[in-house]
């Protein structure tokens, strides 16, 4: 109990300043690489929590594919030079700070007053969810209900990629 | 049972749990032998080219050249280091440090060879040895090696050099668009083995070929039931060409081309720094490698299951499993000529991609078709303690 909570806690500190640092960050190349620290953060996360499938794809998807793609396109366009961003004294940062305010207290309130349901006891047949077979057999099995989202959200899926293609091409 | 267990260790001995202690052996092992190989490997990759190449390789330090490249280590240690004035200093500095970090985590789960313990019941079971053993080992591999595209990237990029920053973009795109066929390839054996875990897969790979039975049993587990063979050979073409592409080998050098781009996104760093590049470059030829021994050719089993084969312990046949590897490495780096950039493109996406989506599809239909008629590649996890047929040869 006493590791889990101290590597908790080293990882609440890198990834709540890695976060703050990505948005106070001017150059925009550091300001994506800190946000690739906090997704490498929460794949710890899930690791503790035991969703170890969870955290590697987390580690694939966002941190090896989507993060690249973003750094590919910030150094094409050539964003890493801080004076190309300059933009302060707006109206969107005070909304924002107010807006990230209310959802904080929000936060606080909801987790102090409200008494969430604890978890019940794990079954004597304890299947772990996190590992892929428990994801594949909770998710696919004709017994849950979970199959038919998913298959809708793979076809939301394909209906952007044939989007992406549309819009990327000129003469179809 | 996989392999031979030639020897059974006791699972207790004076009160220590010796299967705990088999991860930090393997930790231990795996770090010795890919930082001590990588000089070996430097040499070995010389030598053979020049053979290819018919002319004589290093032959000049120690006998046969064998102290070239300590020499050649010794060497860029003493370089001067050198420092552009408008370089982004931290990400200069720790580019080296991504690029190499992940390459050495990612044998952690390589399975090199597994043990067997005798429990004091008097059952025996194995343990493979691995760092970690998880169940999402193949996806870790990926992981890691989907985080080493940064190492290049973030090369290019602080060099603050339009060519480095040239071979950077590059390196991105085309690990991208690589990791794509190198995953449909692996998912191809995944289908066969039913699981991520790699020992699992090496476990699904020690059966009769194509699980006919009625076969002679040296041939269990022998080279023609390893992954290369079951899944028709195509997913081991892919992986290969994906691998050399993963690591920015020839022909697939495209990030850091000499005769286009000076040396790529490495351009602008000297000595040690550059020699970090250089081990990172080998370690992930040796995991990239590793995995396909893994996953395509049976791991630490043996290429037949009878005697002079089995008499060998199963992390050297690992090793040579690897080596081959490398060797296709070098083999190709000596026979082709570097690709155009859209030819490297439309290689990846018009053909490879299709071939593996195509491929996988089959293989789909295949391990459906021969569901009923043979057990699945691996039991169900929930089955009871495996049965030793052969306790000792």
């Amino acid at each position: 109990m006493t590791g889990s909570f101290v590597l908790f806690w080293i990882l609440a500190v890198i990834s709540v300043a890695a976060s703050i640092m990505m948005v106070v960050t001017k150059n925009a190349v550091r300001s994506a690489l800190f946000l690739v620290v906090t997704f490498l953060c929460v794949a710890v996360y899930y690791i503790t929590l035991a969703a170890q499938f969870i955290a590697a794809v987390q580690i694939i998807v966002y941190a090896g594919a989507i993060m690249v793609l973003f750094l590919f396109v910030i150094m094409l366009l050539n964003l890493g030079a801080p004076e190309a961003l300059r933009e302060r004294g707006t109206l969107q940062t005070y909304v924002a700070v107010l807006l990230g305010a209310v959802f904080f207290i929000a936060l606080v309130v909801s987790s102090t007053l409200i008494k969430l349901p604890t978890a019940p006891a794990p079954p004597a047949a304890y299947q772990p969810l996190g590992t892929v077979q428990g994801i594949g057999l909770n998710l696919f099995s004709p017994g849950q209900p979970w199959l038919f989202p998913f298959e809708i959200t793979s076809i939301l899926l394909l209906v952007a990629i044939v989007g992406a293609i549309i819009m990327a091409k000129r003469r179809v | 049972m996989v392999g031979h267990p030639v020897i059974i260790f006791p699972e207790y001995w004076h009160g220590i749990h010796l299967p705990d202690i088999v991860p930090y052996i393997a930790l231990i092992g795996i770090l010795a032998f890919v930082l001590g190989i990588v000089p070996g490997l430097i040499y070995i990759e010389r030598v053979v080219i020049a053979f290819m190449q018919d002319r004589s390789g290093p032959n000049r330090v120690g006998p046969r050249g064998l102290l070239q490249t300590l020499a050649d280590g010794v060497k860029l240690f003493f370089k001067e280091e050198i420092l552009p004035r408008s370089v982004d200093r931290r990400i200069y500095y720790i580019a080296p440090v991504i690029a190499m970090i992940p390459a050495l985590a990612g044998g952690a789960v390589l399975p090199l060879q597994f043990i067997t313990f005798r429990a004091p019941d008097g059952h025996l079971f194995q343990t493979p040895l691995t760092v970690g053993d998880v169940n999402i080992g193949l996806l870790y591999i990926l992981a890691l090696s989907s985080l080493q595209v940064y190492g290049v990237v973030l090369a290019g990029w602080s060099s603050n050099n339009k060519y480095s920053l040239l071979g950077g973009l590059r390196g991105s795109a085309q690990l991208i668009s690589y990791e794509l066929s190198m995953g449909l390839a692996l998912l191809c054996v995944i289908v066969l083995a039913g699981s991520l875990k790699l020992s699992d897969i090496v476990v699904a790979q020690n059966q009769l070929p194509f699980g006919i039975p009625g076969q002679p049993e040296f041939l269990r587990g022998s080279i023609f039931s390893w992954f290369w063979l079951q899944s028709f050979f195509v997913p081991f073409l892919l992986y290969s060409i994906a691998m050399v592409a993963e690591t920015n080998r020839a022909p697939f050098d495209l990030p850091e081309a000499e005769s286009e781009l000076i040396a790529g996104f490495h351009t602008e760093y000297s000595s040690m720094k550059f020699a970090m590049f250089f081990m990172g470059e080998y370690a992930s030829m040796l995991t990239v490698s590793g995995l396909n021994a893994a996953m395509f050719w049976g791991g630490p089993l043996a290429p037949f299951n009878c005697v002079p084969f089995t008499w060998v312990p199963g992390w050297i046949w690992f090793v040579s499993k690897v080596m081959f590897g490398i060797f296709i490495y070098v083999w190709l780096r000596a026979t082709f000529p570097r690709l155009r950039y859209d030819a490297l493109m439309a290689l990846g996406w018009k053909r490879m991609l299709p071939l593996g989506l195509v491929w996988l599809f089959v293989m789909g239909g295949y391990n459906l078709a021969r569901t009923p008629n043979n057990p699945p590649a691996l039991p169900p996890t929930s089955a009871a303690p495996t049965r030793v047929e052969s306790a000792r040869r």
